[in-house]
């Protein structure tokens, strides 16, 4: 290293020494270079008219008209306001319920039933969402569903066509988001409960804190930079949604499309069912622009408030 | 001392809690086990139930008499992990290691173009002409396998990291002074020493090649290639259909293969294998999680 060889010698010392290296590093960036970057680039096809017999580069520029399209229709503020509301009220109940589980899970001492709880409680993030597609069909389907036939007749409410009836769905899809997420987020705030000072605690209970007191003094104010992290990052994706939550849960029901339809099933719908490449472009773009800006945004916030929790 | 911060009365009441949640879990798992081994006509006079109102376990029966499908997806399922997690497994330790190199040049410019496709993405129309048109992965097991699952930013930033804290750059150094060279240190050292993150990672990965459906729902309409989910995805979109289009109970009759109980029976199936295998995986599960916790 140290010799006096002349740079360009030494400049392919270095390149031979880490030749190996970055051959290693070649499946890897091929990977992400088809996976990613080309479909980066595939972004233009929003600003395009395609035409599959010219081929996709050939094809000619359609300036803003997808776009144009695209925000004349009223599905464009529909599908905009669904997943907006829905990660909201899917980020607020998670909050919620995971930080108030994860403190009653701590209180439990025996270590035996604890993890018997968490195994439980992490199953649903575990299947598909086409398996919970089934078991939601199995309460709400209309003819033989158990909501329709058991607990219809049980509590006196008339038999509900579920998968017609698009106005209960705002309701259905937050319980059966938080039944299959809350395991996961539980987990978060469990693991961060259980780092946090015992010393704290002690001396708490030496001055004749409540438990209650404990909780609201201690460990809430210890857990916020968790949650501030968390609702943070969870809102830069808020663009963004489970798509089998939205297709497979709901069964794709047309009926349903007024408060199921997100950008996610409506860029797929436009795409392989309707074949409207231009809509389901503009549609995509429009998400992947207005994704990327939000991330980028609580990225630059997390890093002023958590430097080692940033992306970048 | 720890045994006077924990209040009796709120410990009862966790466990009231943790129970009834438990059971919101468990229950709709057991209405879907208990349709399945109920006869049809129960099933269609009675509606669902948590215990079944005829014992039956023709839907079973029916699915072992036409298992040759159901077996094709269960060996497609089974290949598609297999080999998915383990190609992830490598190309992804394979790009971690180098980036986890201080002494590596470009170091900073790989590591952003790793982390650049965590911010952004084409998002489905570009990747699904690019798949399609450019590479013909339609009707191919490639659909199955390359998009979107193979490997992804985030497990390579964890593995860099992994590899970063628990790997001393004096081994390394030790072993270039032997002569071994960056493979034989790679493969000898790095990945022997590495077995807690793969795992990890290896299992979050399986997992998801398991549970994908998405991936065969768009570039597969050849049922010979269906994996468990992509199948079980095509019947609960045709059992909607059917019972949309149903007019009432007199065409039941005609549509009674294959019947609910056997679509039921096939969503056991599918699930069952995660079900039963994860709770011995699970530490590796919430390692996972919370090494990840809050990077997602």
């Amino acid at each position: 290293m140290i010799g006096a060889q002349a740079g360009s010698s030494q400049r392919m010392k270095r390149v031979k020494k880490y030749f190996p290296l970055f051959l290693m590093m070649v499946p890897g960036f091929i990977y992400l270079l088809i996976n990613n970057y080309l479909p980066m680039f595939g972004l233009v096809i929003a600003f395009k008219d395609i035409d599959f017999t010219k081929g996709i580069l050939a094809s000619g520029w359609a300036g803003l008209k997808n776009f144009k399209y695209l925000f004349s229709t009223a599905d464009a503020f529909i599908i905009t306001r669904n997943t907006i509301l829905y990660n909201i009220t899917f980020i607020t109940l998670d909050l919620i319920v995971a930080v108030f589980l994860a403190i009653l899970l701590h209180e439990i001492m025996e270590s035996y039933s604890s993890k018997v709880y968490q195994t439980v409680l992490l199953l649903p993030y575990m299947i598909s969402t086409v398996i919970v597609g089934y078991l939601v069909y199995a309460f709400l389907n209309v003819r033989t569903g158990y909501v329709n036939t058991k607990l219809g007749p049980l509590f006196g409410f008339p038999k509900i066509n579920w998968y017609m009836e698009s106005q209960y769905w705002p309701f259905i899809l937050p319980i059966v988001n938080l039944w299959k997420t809350i395991g996961f987020s539980v987990m978060i705030y469990f693991s961060a409960i259980i780092g946090l000072d015992r010393s704290c605690y002690e001396a708490a209970v030496i001055d004749g804190a409540t438990k209650w007191q404990q909780i609201r003094h201690i460990t809430l104010p210890l857990l916020k930079p968790v949650m501030i992290l968390l609702l943070l990052l969870q809102t830069g994706r808020i663009f963004y949604s489970d798509f089998g939550m939205f297709y497979q849960v709901p069964m794709d029901s047309g009926m349903l499309y007024s408060t199921t339809n997100v950008i996610d099933t409506y860029v797929y719908r436009a795409l392989l069912r309707l074949g409207d490449v231009g809509m389901a472009s503009a549609a995509g773009f429009y998400q992947s622009i207005v994704g990327f800006l939000l991330v980028v945004t609580t990225n630059l916030i997390i890093r002023k408030i958590s430097p080692e929790d940033a992306l970048f | 001392m720890s045994k006077h911060l924990k209040s009796k009365p709120l410990m009862f009441f966790s466990h009231i809690v943790f129970i009834a949640l438990c059971l919101a879990i468990i229950l709709p798992f057991l209405l879907l086990i208990s349709s399945s081994v109920t006869s049809e006509e129960a099933l269609v006079v009675h509606g669902y139930n948590f215990i079944p109102k005829q014992f039956s376990l023709e839907a079973y029966e029916y699915l072992w008499r036409h298992s040759s499908q159901l077996f094709r997806a269960y060996g497609i399922t089974l290949l598609v992990t297999g080999v998915g997690t383990l190609t992830s497994l490598v190309i992804t330790s394979m790009l971690a290691y180098p980036l986890s190199r201080y002494d590596l040049p470009g170091r900073r410019v790989f590591t952003f173009l790793i982390v650049f496709t965590m911010l952004f993405n084409g998002g489905l129309v570009p990747t699904y002409l690019i798949y399609v048109r450019l590479f013909g992965i339609k009707n191919t097991l490639w659909a199955l396998i390359v998009p979107g699952l193979l490997m992804n930013g985030f497990h390579v930033m964890l593995t860099r990291t992994f590899f970063q804290k628990n790997i001393p750059p004096a081994v390394i150094e030790s072993a270039q002074c032997d002569g071994a060279t960056e493979f034989q240190i790679y493969r000898k050292i790095i990945l022997p020493l590495s077995l807690p993150i793969m795992a990890t990672i290896g299992l979050m990965t399986a997992i998801r090649y398991w549970n994908d459906w998405y991936n065969g729902m768009i570039y597969l309409n050849d049922p010979q290639l269906y994996s468990l989910q992509v199948m079980l995805n095509e019947m609960l979109m045709n059992i909607r259909f059917l019972s949309d289009t149903n007019l009432g109970g007199a065409a039941m009759g005609a549509v009674r293969i294959p019947g609910t109980s056997v679509r039921m029976a096939i969503a056991v199936v599918g699930a069952l294998p995660i079900i039963s295998i994860y709770p011995f995986f699970q530490k590796y599960f919430v390692q996972g999680i919370t090494l990840g916790s809050v990077k997602e």
